[in-house]
């Protein structure tokens, strides 16, 4: 990036300070030199046309799976945080479900490191440390050591911490610092051999069900246990009306826990299933109509914190088989943005404010990473124009994986630049 | 006449009219069955392969006679699960097909939905027999026929299928089918082997045989798989079969007949005993042959489309 950069007439929106205005910010050097109404461009300096724009702090995805190490055929810290930079996101918190698994410092540091080196570190990659050894839900991770070495939060997602003493352990013991344990809400025994939500599609299907039980069980238990341990709890992709319903109680008692959906949960329901494309297969499963619904009003009510992607890459020999068969999970990171404009703004259940709230002040918070743009400041900033109409093509996706559902989708919003470490990265597939 | 689909991966979606197309091109085919020469040309020239990732010896013979009394060329290949994951070899099945310029694959798979994968991956026409708890539309349209036959008329006929829905794929391709056809469709087994939101197909679904007997016209008995019971689902066979097994005694209380089908094999006085299964008003007999017919008028139809 050139010395100096004037984003010139964006709609500024920093809920952390209460900001939505239209104004003009001077970068210079990375730091937010002057935000003003009219700041005159000096000699030299870039200017980057906002109008229509929001400039927001930079966005966060905090529940990515980068894959590296171990699957790097599926995605690697330099693919994957290309995509999140191509996303709008300035940000990501990689998942342990590596191999092997992020449950030692050291690797801690080989992914801090990797995500470094990818792309000049215009997106910051913040590893979730494993809760348990191995991910194998019997021996605590070395906790402290992960958190000392820059973990953000602690999970076993790709899995459960399925037993409720070892959770239990694991959640006092975390709550000497300030970390959430990001829970993956699914009860084993109950959704055992499901790949999709189980209900009238899947009995149509003959596809073995995942119960929406399966989850809420989990988060019911996982929510007493925050209350009894004081800990705090944060529960990944929330996909049923009843996990909605019980983030909220649990909220309603000042019970210190917070959620995160996917667009892909507020977008499709299992009647996507129908054509038995394996890109419907994630879990948590597409739900019902229903349960959609009670997701957008938890996230207009502010019971949903966040808007996470759950991106999970799979090549496409992994994904081109039955759907028995398949692996689990979607891409997402490219989507984001367009399917949150389109499902959430456009449709009057969340303000843009919101929306900024729920890709950044929010996550943000969650995981320690708190950033405000104001003068002064490090240049942290995602441009987006929410009012960019575009077709999802899956081929033209940076991450290393295609499989999505949203393939010839028309969308509206799109992540124009990032901003981040005195770096600019421009999305050259925008068009305003 | 044509079929609408190049493909009969299920009865779910099919219209009347094709079903209809079916059922009576397949009168055709069982009076030809009845002449002492039973073979005949149309399929002459084409190759079908018959794709058993799953055992069914009589419905593979069923699909093998009837492909042989069209004058196809037959070949059969069985895939046990053997080291290589079902998936793949499913796929590179497929690809070896695809090179070899079949006309027509019969598939038989233990999950749902691999019948649809294979009509992407090859030209030919799919027909699906069999799908893990999907379908098996053949066999829907068997019993179809058998009904017809029997009733003269499948509209207004009531139906009950009897036993482990959540696992049939016979119960899923017989609710679609004769729902389309204007027959009145009801469930009855135990509520563990009921999938969830049934009712949602629109039929009627009951826990007591006793309850539903007076109410229809024929049962399809369907075969209960020990490992069911293993598996959690119900205690015991022996109590399956006190609650749940079709008995003479339970039809006598209905001072009427009903007629009683199985898509075989029976677990002879487990879902079904002896009595009823030789008795008058079976006619598990009758699907056996009707099979071949209705198979026969399924390939010929399929034959027609490009
Ligand atoms: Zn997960």
């Amino acid at each position: 990036m050139s010395n100096a950069i004037l984003l010139q007439q964006g709609r500024l929106i920093d809920p952390s300070n209460g900001t939505d205005r239209v104004v003009d910010i001077l970068i210079e050097n990375g730091i937010i030199r002057t935000i003003g109404s009219r700041v005159e461009p000096q000699e030299g300096c870039e200017v980057l046309a906002c109008e229509g724009k929001v400039i927001a702090p930079g966005f966060v995805d905090m529940h990515v799976h980068l894959r590296e190490p171990g699957y790097e055929h599926k995605e690697t810290i330099a693919t994957g945080t290309l995509a999140a930079a191509y996303g709008g996101f300035t940000a990501v918190c990689c998942m342990p479900n590596t191999n092997p698994a992020i449950d030692d410092e050291s690797i801690v540091q080989f992914v801090q490191s990797q995500g470094k080196k990818s792309n000049h570190g215009i997106v910051d990659v913040f590893p979730v440390g494993a809760v348990t050894k191995g991910r194998d839900g019997k021996l605590m991770a070395p906790i402290s050591e992960l958190v000392q070495a820059g973990a953000v939060g602690l999970s076993d997602d790709g899995a459960p911490v399925h037993d409720a003493g070892i959770m239990r352990r694991a959640m006092e013991y975390a709550s000497m610092y300030d970390v959430p344990i990001i829970q993956h809400c699914e009860d084993v025994p109950l959704a055992k051999g499901g790949v999709m939500n189980e209900g009238e599609t899947a009995t149509r299907l003959g596809l073995p069900g995942i119960p929406n039980v399966a989850e809420e069980v989990m988060l019911a238990r996982d929510v007493m246990l925050a209350e009894f341990t004081r800990a705090r709890y944060h529960a990944a992709h929330v996909s049923t009306a009843g996990s909605v319903a019980l983030m909220r109680e649990a909220k309603r008692k000042k019970i210190g826990v917070t959620c995160e959906v996917t667009p892909h949960h507020f977008t499709l329901t299992d009647k996507e299933v129908s054509s038995y494309d394996t890109n419907t297969k994630m879990n948590p499963p597409l739900r019902t109509q229903a349960d959609v619904d009670a997701i957008k009003e938890g996230l207009r009510d502010g019971t949903i914190d966040v808007i996470a992607t759950d991106h999970a890459p799979h090549s496409l020999d992994e994904k081109d088989v039955d759907y028995i068969q398949a692996p689990f999970g979607i891409v997402g990171l490219e989507t984001a943005i367009g399917l949150a404009v389109t499902e959430l703004v456009e449709t009057g259940v969340l303000t843009l404010t919101q929306l900024v709230e729920k890709f950044s002040t929010n996550p943000r918070k969650i995981i320690g990473k708190a950033i405000v743009v104001a003068e002064g400041q490090v240049a942290n900033l995602t441009v987006f124009d929410p009012s960019a109409q575009w077709t999802v093509d899956c081929a033209e996706f940076h991450s290393k994986s295609k499989n999505s559902p949203f393939n010839g989708a028309r969308l509206k919003g799109k992540s124009v630049a990032i901003f981040n470490h005195g770096r600019i990265f421009i999305n050259e597939h925008y068009s305003g | 006449m044509k079929l609408a689909s190049r493909h009969l991966l299920g009865l779910d979606g099919v219209s009347h009219d094709d079903i209809e197309l079916i059922l009576d091109t397949a009168v055709t085919f069982k009076e030809i069955l009845n002449r002492p020469i039973k073979k005949v040309p149309p399929l002459q020239g084409k190759t079908i392969v018959n794709l058993f990732f799953e055992n069914s010896t009589r419905t593979r013979i069923s699909f093998e006679l009837a492909q042989r009394r069209l004058s196809a060329d037959v070949v059969n290949f069985a895939a046990s699960g053997s080291s290589v994951t079902k998936g793949e070899t499913l796929k590179d099945t497929a690809r070896n097909i695809e090179a070899m310029k079949i006309d027509m694959v019969v598939i038989r798979h233990a999950s749902a939905g691999a019948a649809h994968f294979l009509t992407k991956v090859v030209k030919a026409n799919v027909i699906n027999a069999g799908d893990g708890c999907h379908e098996h539309p053949t066999q829907g349209l068997l019993d179809m026929y058998t009904l017809r036959e029997k009733f003269g008329s499948l509209k207004g006929l009531r139906v009950c299928i009897v036993g482990d829905i959540l696992n049939s794929r016979v119960a899923r391709s017989n609710i679609f089918g004769l729902q389309t056809m204007g027959a009145e469709v009801s469930v009855c087994g135990p509520s563990t082997l009921m999938p969830l939101e049934i009712e949602r197909l629109g039929v009627k679904v009951f826990h007591h045989l006793d309850d539903v007997l007076p109410q229809v016209d024929a049962v399809n008995v369907l075969r209960i798989q020990m490992e069911r019971s293993a598996a959690g689902l119900f205690p015991s066979l022996r109590e399956y079969h006190r609650f749940f097994g079709v008995t003479s005694e339970r039809l006598n209380k209905v001072n009427r007949p009903i007629a009683v089908l199985h898509p075989g094999p029976i677990n002879r006085d487990v879902e079904l005993s002896a009595d009823v299964a030789d008795g008058p008003h079976s006619l598990i007999l009758e699907q056996v042959l009707n099979g071949v017919a209705v198979r026969m008028a399924v390939l010929y139809l399929l034959g027609l489309s490009e």
